[in-house]
């Protein structure tokens, strides 16, 4: 390796060092832990558990990912968290509808929800704090007066199947014991896709101009990537395979991610974000895409809605109280910037993994609530001072 | 008559640009003394210096006021010297009463609690001093700017004040508020308050100044006796504007198209705010392919209120008028048509609303034009590099990286990228409003070159600048403009910056 390139290495981390230190931090926090849990954390079942207790938060994150980014915040996701769960418990438990008609339905009347809050924010100039903090008040009290009180549940299989479901073993016995090979197999493609899709777009950047990531870090962090997804499926074959759910977090996390880094709208709601004034003299229509962010994330909080309600086998009405609070605590951990314009997809799930690893951990080994909750909070509040104090020093 | 203030020997540097150089000012006690330039030239620096917004130690020199050497370490450290300056920008909290403003960080109180009715009964003696009849509780904001600009005075006499500095003070007033505001100032005189007035009207600066100082790029030039009388317009204009002007702007051969490229016609636009006032009022100019045309004027003259109510209704209510590019009209009701009807518009402020400072050079490079690094949404990092790259190289941004975030770069680079995000949206007409503020005058040169290239690519150009020189080193037709009207226009060969002063002065 020559000086340049190495001093280049160096420059390339050192812009970059947010996005990896976050992911070096929770790898850390695992392997904490990992030995203070005597190797709990790791074993198959709790790992499955961890995707499962996340998965909402998770979905949250990507779409308040896009509303932070685009410069607000939403309050309200929460609540429509317990209002679609209650939904979907009225219609198919009290009407007895089907769950194929159900699931599009409330994600439907997610980004209605959506919609209707950004179209204040984004047409009226109405500060979004305001707006969903009245939605939030709203569909709290819509849970309650759909549920009567009341829980309502439970579900048929069809519908509990989208969270607490497994991805059926096609190649099923092959093995003999409880190893289930056509996950293996999708974690061994997935983890060999990754570099050469990677490669590829390398290729046709350098068509065009010389790469700016260093091949070494490339090389690296596929070789990071790869083999924590080959050890993740490992883990999960060996219990019940992949969950529904962690392929479902797959795609959106696959799609939002495509669509922040390699689209123009996508480039549009980091520049809305950045400097509105700008966007808007740059031709850009910034209140059609606030509108956009608000009404993906009434989307992405109805699925949640359905999932959480899936995996409880019933919706109830506190269902969904305080979410919110995780999901924006999960996106600023993961390097969003408050002012907007600044946050990666990558970087909130990364976020909301750190949160769900704490939580998890501290339960296995006996942390009461109370603790965990100041503990989570300082963590937060790290984070943030972390992420102010490397701005200011470059 | 005895010295109060002398600046002796005042530098000041930012970071490229020295705003004041070796500069000196003496001020007697009880006159009024005008400071004259045209924008940019450092009297606002000088202020600042004199003020301690700039404090001790961020500029060389010595500031003698009282008979001794002052070092102030900040705005309270010169006030209570009785030295109280008064923004161009009123330093106002508009929800809070004439009486609270007045005494803002100055309370009348004992033991943090407020003293109400002596704060009332004060406030009424002292705007009865500034002749403002105006009830103490009343909100600031429901009072117009000539009375807000009372209020200032009045907080300024609240404070025991020996010299008032005055930044501007008519700039935003009526005819009959301003001559009050005069009046109000010889009457100070008469009671022994000191006054530094930075004006840009020579009238007014004629009308009440007893001496005059003239600051040029930084430098001082001359300071004039005006209490004989003797002191021309002329004069001063002279002393403001003459200065080198060889070599300054590169050369170049107009090539200019027959006919009409862009036309904008009976063009109006009204304050969003008030309503009733006409910030653009019925303008007509025109521009041919390859012309530079200028658009001169004061600030607050309506230029930048014009050129972003043409793109795309970027300012403004009330909008009435027609574009017309090659003859055809257009729709340039929003910026996205604006851009698509062929026109460019390159901010003043490049920070507030030309750049993303947080993202990298390409990404603004392409922001006005995603479609052209795009298919189908999607974007082509590759192609975005490359046109990145296409420019640093054509306009020479000096970069080690086009990944590099704008926020790093100077200001002269900075605007490249601004001129690049343009270029690539591949505009008939450019906009470019005060193409060159705050950058030095190497970077000038270049950003002169390009425009000079834009226009030999037959493009049409709109360039507004407070710096006459430029104008009239770079146009071949200058609009003058004053109070939202086009006060007239000069051809290249007509054009003198004593012709454009006049010609403001006179509308």
């Amino acid at each position: 390796m020559t000086d340049t390139e190495t001093k280049s290495i160096g420059y390339y981390l050192r812009t970059h060092i947010r996005e990896y230190g976050m992911v070096v931090a929770l790898v850390a926090i695992l392997a904490f832990f990992q030995v203070l849990t005597d190797g709990i954390m790791l074993k198959p079942v709790n790992l499955t558990n961890l995707f499962l207790q996340n998965s909402y938060i998770i979905i949250m994150a990507v779409g308040m990912l896009l509303v932070i980014v685009g410069g607000n915040i939403d309050l309200s996701v929460g609540s429509v968290v317990g209002f679609i769960g209650a939904l979907a418990a009225v219609m198919i438990v009290n009407w007895d509808l089907p769950t194929v008609l159900v699931v599009p339905v409330c994600l439907i009347a997610g980004a209605i929800i959506g919609a209707a809050q950004g179209y204040w924010v984004a047409y009226w100039r109405i500060p979004s704090f305001i707006v969903t903090l009245a939605g939030m008040l709203v569909f709290k009290g819509l849970t309650l007066a759909l549920l009567g009180g009341a829980s309502v549940g439970p579900f048929p299989d069809s519908f509990q199947a989208m969270s607490s479901g497994f991805i059926p073993d096609f190649f099923g016995g092959l093995i003999e014991g409880r190893f289930n090979v056509f996950s293996m197999t999708l974690g061994v493609v997935l983890a060999a896709l990754l570099p050469i899709l990677g490669l590829r777009s390398r290729a046709k950047q350098e068509k065009f101009a010389a790469v700016e990531e260093p091949m070494a870090v490339f090389v690296i962090k596929h070789a990071v990537a790869g083999i924590a997804i080959l050890f993740v499926t490992y883990l999960l074959s060996t219990y019940r395979g992949l969950p529904n759910i962690l392929v479902i977090m797959a795609v959106l996390i696959a799609i939002f991610t495509f669509i922040t880094n390699s689209t123009t709208l996508g480039r549009r709601i980091y520049a809305l974000g950045g400097n509105e004034k700008a966007a808007k003299l740059s031709g850009i229509n910034t209140k059609r895409l606030t509108f956009f962010t608000f009404a993906n994330m009434g989307m992405l909080a109805a699925l949640a809605g359905l999932v959480f309600a899936a995996r409880l086998n019933t919706a109830t009405p506190k269902a969904g109280l305080a979410f919110e609070l995780d999901v924006i605590a999960a996106v600023f951990i993961g390097g969003a910037s408050m002012s907007g314009g600044v946050g990666k997809v990558i970087g909130a799930v990364v976020g909301a993994l750190i949160m769900g690893v704490m939580n998890n951990g501290m339960s296995i080994i006996g942390v009461g609530i109370d603790w965990q909750q100041v503990i989570k909070g300082l963590v937060l509040l790290a984070a943030v001072i972390l992420d102010v104090y490397n701005k200011n020093k470059a | 008559m005895d010295t109060i203030l002398e600046m002796k020997n005042i530098t000041k540097t930012f970071p490229g640009v020295k705003a004041l150089d070796d500069v000196s000012l003496k001020v007697e006690r009880g006159e009024i003394h005008a400071l004259c330039g045209e924008n940019g030239a450092g009297k606002s620096t000088l202020m600042k210096v004199l003020s301690g917004v700039y404090p001790h130690g961020t500029y060389e020199g010595d500031i003698l006021y009282d008979g001794g050497v002052q070092e102030f370490k900040d705005i309270r450290d010169s006030e209570e010297r009785g030295i109280i300056i008064i923004h161009q920008e009123l330093a106002l909290v508009p929800l809070l009463s004439i009486a609270e403003n007045i005494f803002l960080g100055n309370e009348i109180s004992e033991n943090g609690v407020i003293n109400w009715p002596a704060t009332f009964a004060r406030t009424g003696e002292l705007l009865s001093k500034v002749g403002l009849k105006e009830n103490p509780a009343t909100l600031v904001t429901n009072i117009g700017v000539g009375k807000q600009q009372l209020v200032e005075i009045a907080k300024a006499l609240s404070k025991k004040v020996k010299l008032l500095i005055l930044d501007e003070p008519t700039a935003s007033l009526q005819e009959n508020d301003s001559q009050k505001l005069l009046d109000l100032l010889l009457e100070f005189k008469a009671q022994g308050i000191t006054s530094i007035l930075i004006s840009h009207k020579l009238n007014e600066i004629n009308r009440v100044a007893d001496r005059i100082t003239v600051i040029r790029d930084g430098k001082a030039i001359s300071t004039l006796d005006a209490r004989g009388g003797n002191i021309t317009e002329d004069h001063i204009v002279k002393d403001m504007v003459g200065r080198d002007m060889a070599h300054r702007y590169p050369e170049r051969t107009p090539s200019i198209g027959s006919g009409k490229l862009m036309e904008v016609r009976n063009w109006s636009a009204t304050h969003p705010l008030h309503p009733e006032r006409k910030v653009v009022d019925n303008v007509s100019i025109d521009v041919a392919a390859g012309e530079v045309v200028g658009i001169a004027g004061l600030m607050g003259a309506g230029r930048t209120e014009l050129a972003m109510s043409i793109f795309g209704q970027s300012y403004g209510t009330d909008i009435s008028g027609e574009i017309l590019i090659n003859g055809t009209p257009v729709d340039v009701s929003t910026v996205e048509k604006a851009i698509a009807s062929g026109l460019a518009y390159v901010t003043e402020d490049r920070k507030e609303m030309g750049l993303i400072l947080e993202e990298s050079i390409t990404t603004n490079i392409t922001l006005a034009n995603l479609p052209g690094v795009s298919e189908n949404g999607v974007l082509n990092d590759g192609a975005e590099r490359s046109v990145a790259e296409e420019y640093r190289e054509k306009i020479n941004i000096r970069t080690p990286n086009v990944a590099q975030k704008v926020m790093n770069l100077s200001g002269g680079n900075q605007q490249k990228v601004v001129l690049s995000k343009w270029l690539f949206a591949a505009p008939e007409v450019l906009i470019l409003d005060e193409p060159t503020r705050g950058i030095d005058v190497g970077a000038k040169y270049e950003i002169y070159t390009i425009i000079n290239q834009l226009a030999a690519d037959g493009k049409g150009v709109i360039m507004i600048s407070s710096e006459m020189p430029e104008l009239l080193g770079m146009c071949d037709r200058i609009y003058v403009m004053n109070e939202g009207e086009i006060k007239g226009q000069l051809a290249a060969k007509d054009a003198s910056q004593e012709a454009i002063m006049r010609m403001i002065l006179k509308g």
